[in-house]
Order: C-alpha cells, then structure tokens, then sequence
C-alpha cells in the first residue's frame, strides 16, 4: 500500500510514528511544540504526546542542540528541529566538536543517537542569510551522517532510518520540497543511510543531484528524452557517507557527467562527486565532469536576480548539451516520433 | 561587451585561422562589417561583425589558429571602460548565472573572484595529443595509436566517438561522400595532420633546406590527391581532337557576342559539351560508395584551378542546363573568386565531373588525377598545330589531345572509350554543343 502525500506530511508522519515505536525518542526545538513548527512539521505532535517528548526550547541552537548531545549520551533519542541550516552555525560548535567527536574521543564508550533537521535552501526570497546551503560543512566532518531526502517516500525512509541509527546524523530538508507530493509505503519503509537511488536510468550521460536538485535534474532528463536523449539520474540521497560505487558504476556506463547542486561551486558537493568519478571511472570518460552550481555571490534578495543566482533545469540542460556536443553525441530517433517519410 | 566568435563557416570546419585583420581596435563596427578574414580549410572568408560598437580589443594575432567558437575581439561601446584583460569565459555552468547575478553584487564586491574556466583549452598545434580518458582506453584496447586519430571534442579533442570511427574505418574501406565537404575517411579531417608529428626530414633543416610551412589549401590538396590515388584504381584514354572546327566556331562566336559579354573560352566550350555528353552517359556521372554506385542526376562541372598554393575546383552547377554565354560568365568569375580566395561553400561543392585543362600552359597531354568522390576527370591539352592525314593527303592541322581518368571500380573502358568518342565527335561538329 501507498499513498500520495506531501514531503512535508512525510515528514510529520514518520516523526509521530518514530515518538510511537520507541519512548526515548523526543522531539526538541524551537517553535516546535506550541506554534507546530515554522514550517508545521510537528503540527499536533505536542498535543499527542506532550512536553516531555515535543520540547520548545528559547532562541538558543548551541543551548538546545549541546542538551540534545547530552541527553542522546545518556539514551535518548533526541530529534533536534534547527529552524533553517542557517541557524545551525550558532550550534556548529556542539554538532563538530561534541556530537561527531564523542565516540571516537572516548573509546567508544558512548554513542550520539541525536538526529538534526533543517531544511537549507534559497529561492523563498529570504536574503543571502537566510538561503544558504552548508550542508558540505556537515558533510566534510567525520563523525556525523548527513542525509538529504528529495522524495516524499525517502523523507519518511531516511529519517526513520536517523532516528534509530546510533551516530549523529543530519538530516537535511529543503524549503522548496515541503509541498512536493509522491507516493509513500504506509509500512516500515526504511531507506539505508549512505545508499544513492538511480531514479531515472539513462544511456548517454549521468545527471548526479541532491535533495531539491534531484528533482530538477529529474524533470529535465524526461524532457530530454523526448528528444531521443537518454540522461540517467543519480540521487545522492546521503552525502555522507556517499555511495561512491553507484555513481561511479552510472558513469561507467554512460562515460558523460554533470552534478547539479544548489550550494556554491567552489568546494562544494559537487566537488567532492567530480573527484570521485575521476578517481572511480576515469578511463571510462569521456569528457571532463561539469558542475552546475549557484552563482557564487550572497544570495541575492531582489527576486529575479535570485531565480538568475540559483542553478536551474535550463543551467542544467545547457551544460548537458555542452557536454553531448563535445563529445559528438547524436540523438537517436525516439520510438513513435518518427516523421513521415523517414525509412 | 559582444564577443566576436570565430564562425563555423563550413561543415567540416573544426578550427580557422584569422588570416588577416580588417578592422583594428577602436575602429568604429557597424553591423555586417567586414572585420577580418578568416581562412578555413576550403577558402578565405570575412568574418561579419552582427553588433555595433567599437572594437575595443582583438584578441588573436593575424596567423593565429583558434577552433571555433572561440573569441576572437570584443565589441563595446567605448575603450575606456573596458578593462577586461581577457575574454570572459566563464565556467559554462555558472556563466550566464554569474553574469546575470553581477548588478545584484555591491558596487565594490570586496574580494572580487576571477571568473572560473570550465572550458577546454585552445588546441595547441605543437603540444600533446588531448583525448578524453575513454578514448585513451579503447585506442589502446584496440591497438590503435591515439595520436593518428583526428580529435572532434573541444580544442581538437579525442572523443569517443572519434575512435569509433578510427575503427570502423578501419575495418571497412571508407565510405564515399560529397566532395569536398567529407573525406571519407576520418584520417582526412583537415585538422588532423596538423597535430601529428611530421617525420623529421632527411637532410638537417638550416643550411641545404628551407622548411616552407604547409597552408590548409595545400594539405586538403594533399590529402584529396592522396586519397584518390590510393582508393580509386585509375586507368586513362586519350583521344586527339580535331581543334580547327572549335577554334573557329569560338572566333564567330565571340565576334558575334563582341563587347556585350564575356567572351567564350576553349575550355567553356568543353564544359559544356562535357555536360551535354554526360547526360547520355550517366555511367561516368557517378561514385564508388561501397555498397552501391551512387549515381547523379543534375550534372556540375568542376574546373580545376591552379593557385598560388595549392589547388582549387570551383563548381558549375547544371551545367547541362546553361547556356554558353552563361557558363562562359559564370567560369570568369569563379576565377576570379578562386584568385583571391573567395569562393563560397557552394561555389566549391558539389561537383560531379572535373576538367582540368592545361592547354593555357602549352601542355599537349597529361593525366590528371581524379577528384574524389567523382568517377572521371577530364585532361585537356593545348590546341596546338600537327600535320595530320586528311583525304589521304598530310596537311597542317589543329589538334588538341583529350585524356579522360577513370575510377575502375565504377565503370570500364568500354564506356569510357564511348563517352570520349562522343565528346570528340561534338567537338568536332561544335554546333551541336549549343543546338
């Protein structure tokens, strides 16, 4: 059985099942309990299970996310609400040098079974502080798992894989996904950490993503297949660990990358994938890996200079054309489109 | 700040070189300006300006080979505020976000970044063989040396695709295909020789030896010739023609047209009457394509015409269907065109036929070799004076020798000799040509 909800009912379900299953699971945050969350993720949560499991906490991220540590330490199950990414910086601190450190630093004595959400993104005309994508910060840091979902059903899957996983694990959200819809298992669905999807296969060449640009790099490989171009698309789904073996594998066979990424070019995931490929397929390439990334300024708050500062399906399909024409690609004549009077 | 690219200007055009500037920084552009001339691999064209402005800065010295698409001058509106120091190629990615984000950056960004290249470097004619690593792996796979394959990618790079075709060709013999806008093999690609080591000369350049830097004309006629000789087994005819009739015909012709139009040459006279026979001969108005003989309908003639350097063949088109007078117009000015090496693309292509005609030099005879992908050229000599037997007596005549190659593989001497023997005979009888 499945039915079709949004990322956003997603999300609220697999919290109030996860607060079901286990009683040390407890939700932490600001604006969580009472308000329902700014983007109405726990909405009733507080009126079902009350202020001990829905904690609102005071304008305080290092605060709250150090309590969260602390209790996870001691076995809780804290799920920590940080309104956006952006405000995860005031708890970087806590989540770097406390939550990633802690079962290295005392030999393996205790575990951090804490799991952060945040959604990051821009395009909401939020301002440059209030729009950015630092997900690569968390996913540099050995130590924590960073996840980020662009499906309804992986958002129920991977956060209730992070609520029952034993390690730090951020879970990244994106503004922009709240109200997309998709099909979701009603059962147990659990989605592995550190697995990627190919959600669309393809021959000629291998769009890699996350999160909201997954779904971009989705809608334009069915668009170019339309005109007899067959892209494969590789949802990252976790950053770290990244399934390096999936990607490789993908462009192996279709010896053409690009990775669209909503975060900055320099250093950024898609960095991080170029080297990959390089070092997992590079006798199978057949052009350089090419990036698609934001336009590396602060996110302008002007909105057409935002929607120009942000990478986009006709960014993504103009570096695709590139890479296929270096390569002297020629599209194959797609079944039933034939013209009249071709052979 | 509108970039000036270098065009493709022909089909097979990878790269082009900025022969000459015509325009110089802080001239003043106007839309279809002539800016530069460009010499690709079939002629020399003018790149036309398509912005106004003033050209604030050319970025390749005349001589320079850069492929297309590359930049090659600026246009802006004034000198002044331009302070670019080189042309903005952006990461292809981010480009047009970057510059469509740049109002939205503060007057003075605090640490502004240089623009990031995504895009392949410009082809080094001298340097290392590029190839995409998959290209590497499967010449090498398949025993084939990666620096003798021709590279289609970015800056003369080695793809794929190219190697495929490295292998394709050499496991069939290579298709047959329009002259001259595809060789058929993929070795003839004409930028390919250029980034191959050429073998080291046997005598020590410097003192005994001038080392002369091979023009494109030169090395697509290379290639052409080279191509021919080794694909298409040749076999000759001569025929001697009496000249006096033509020669005659030609004076009252001429005498007629008198200043009213260009004057007819011998060799217009040829074309035509070559167009005409052709058309009862389809057989010679043909090419070897492998698995089928490909046979035109229309019939255009090539002239071939000698240059400083090299090698040309301006095509008349439907020749069968012109008249003299149009022929005769239209061969003078694709001469002319062919002197200054401004032939268009079409007025190169095409060609079903060739006659090379000599005579102007005094040759009596000679075999030329033939134009690929056509079945037959046409060796004309002079019309020069030789006794000859008339009614069982030697008299002083007029004669001019015919000297037809043949591709073997397309047709055989028999049709040949028929062709040839129906050329002479309205040759002959020169009324015929235009009745």
């Amino acid at each position: 059985m499945a039915e079709n909800i949004t990322y956003r009912q997603a999300l609220h379900d697999t919290l109030r099942a996860e607060l079901l299953r286990d009683e040390n699971v407890l939700l932490i945050g600001e604006e969580i309990g009472a308000f329902e969350g700014s983007y109405k993720i726990t909405a009733g949560l507080l009126d079902e299970f009350g202020p001990r499991r829905v904690r609102d906490t005071p304008i305080c991220e290092e605060g709250f996310t150090g309590a969260a540590i602390g209790a996870a330490m001691l076995g809780l199950r804290p799920v920590v609400e940080i309104m956006t990414i952006n405000f995860s910086l005031l708890a970087i601190d806590q989540i770097i040098n406390h939550a990633a450190k802690m079962h290295a630093m005392f030999g393996g004595q205790v575990r951090v079974p804490l799991v952060i959400r945040t959604p990051g993104g821009g395009g909401q005309q939020l301002a440059a502080t209030h729009s950015q994508n630092l997900e690569v910060f968390y996913a540099h840091i050995p130590g924590l798992k960073v996840v980020a979902p662009s499906t309804p059903a992986d958002a129920k899957g991977l956060l209730a894989t992070a609520v029952r996983d034993d390690d730090p694990v951020i879970f990244l959200e994106n503004l922009a996904l709240y109200n997309t819809r998709g099909e979701v298992p009603d059962d147990d669905h659990t989605v592995p950490i550190g697995t990627a999807a190919v959600t669309k296969p393809g021959r000629d060449l291998t769009i890699v993503a996350y999160s909201r640009a997954a779904v971009i790099a989705l809608e334009v490989a069915h668009r170019l297949e339309e005109e007899g171009i067959s892209a494969e698309v590789v949802d990252l789904r976790s950053l770290r660990p990244l399934d390096r073996p999936t990607v490789c594998a993908s462009v192996r066979r279709t010896h053409r990358a690009v990775v669209l990424e909503d975060d900055w070019l320099s250093y950024g995931i898609g960095a991080e994938i170029a080297a990959t490929i390089q070092e997992g397929a590079f006798d199978y390439l057949d052009a350089p890996v090419r990036r698609v990334a934001a336009a590396e300024v602060p996110l302008p708050y002007a909105k057409p200079l935002e929607t120009a500062a942000l990478p986009n399906a006709a960014a993504l399909t103009r570096v695709i054309r590139e890479v296929l024409d270096a390569t002297g690609f020629t599209p194959r004549p797609t079944p039933g489109r034939t013209r009249l009077g071709d052979p | 700040m509108p970039q000036i690219l270098m065009p493709r200007l022909s089909d097979t055009m990878e790269q082009g070189t900025l022969s000459r500037w015509l325009k110089h920084e802080g001239d003043q552009i106007h839309k279809g300006d002539a800016i530069a001339e460009i010499e690709t691999d079939k002629a020399v064209m003018e790149l036309e300006a398509y912005d106004e402005g003033q050209l604030t800065r050319t970025l390749v010295t005349e001589g320079t080979t850069v492929p297309i698409g590359t930049p090659v001058a600026l246009i802006g509106e004034d000198v002044a505020t331009e302070s670019t120091p080189t042309p903005n190629v952006t990461a292809a990615g981010t480009a047009s976000l970057a510059e469509a984000a740049a109002p939205a950056a503060p007057p003075a960004p605090p640490i502004p970044e240089p623009p990031y290249e995504a895009t392949a470097p410009q082809a080094d004619s001298q340097g290392e063989v590029r190839a995409s690593p998959l290209a590497r792996r499967l010449a090498r796979e398949h025993g084939l040396d990666i620096e003798a394959i021709p590279g289609s990618g970015p800056g003369g790079r080695v793809v794929h695709a190219d190697v495929e075709q490295a292998i394709a060709d050499r496991g069939a013999p290579p298709a047959a295909a329009p002259w001259p806008a595809a060789p058929g093999p993929a070795a003839l690609s004409p930028s390919a020789p250029l980034r191959r080591r050429p073998p080291a000369p046997t005598p020590a350049v410097g003192e005994e030896v001038d080392e002369i830097p091979i023009s494109r004309i030169r090395l697509l006629t290379a290639e052409r010739l080279i191509h021919s000789v080794r694909q298409a087994p040749h076999f000759y005819l001569t025929s001697v023609v009496d000249a006096e009739p033509l020669l005659a015909f030609r004076a009252e012709t001429n005498a007629y047209l008198g200043e009213h139009a260009d004057h007819i040459s011998v060799n217009d006279l040829i074309v035509k009457a070559c167009a005409t026979v052709l058309r009862s001969h389809p057989e010679l108005n043909a090419s070897w394509g492998c698995t089928s003989i490909q046979r035109y309908r229309r019939i255009h003639i090539g002239i071939a015409v000698a240059l400083d350097d090299g090698l040309t063949v301006p095509v008349i088109h439907d020749a069968d269907r012109k008249p003299l007078t149009e022929i005769a117009r239209e061969a003078h000015s694709l001469a002319e065109k062919a002197g200054t090496g401004h032939l268009s693309i079409d007025e190169i292509t095409g060609g079903t036929f060739t006659v090379s005609n000599l005579g102007p030099y005094g040759i009596d005879h000679f075999t030329a070799v033939i134009n690929p992908p056509q079945a037959a050229i046409l060796a004309v000599g002079a019309a020069h004076p030789e006794p000859v037997v008339r009614d069982g007596q030697v008299v002083a005549g007029t004669v001019m020798a015919l000297t037809l190659s043949i591709d073997h593989r397309v047709l055989d001497g028999a049709t040949g000799a028929v062709f040839l023997a129906d050329l002479k005979s309205l040759l002959e009888q020169p009324l015929r040509i235009v009745v």
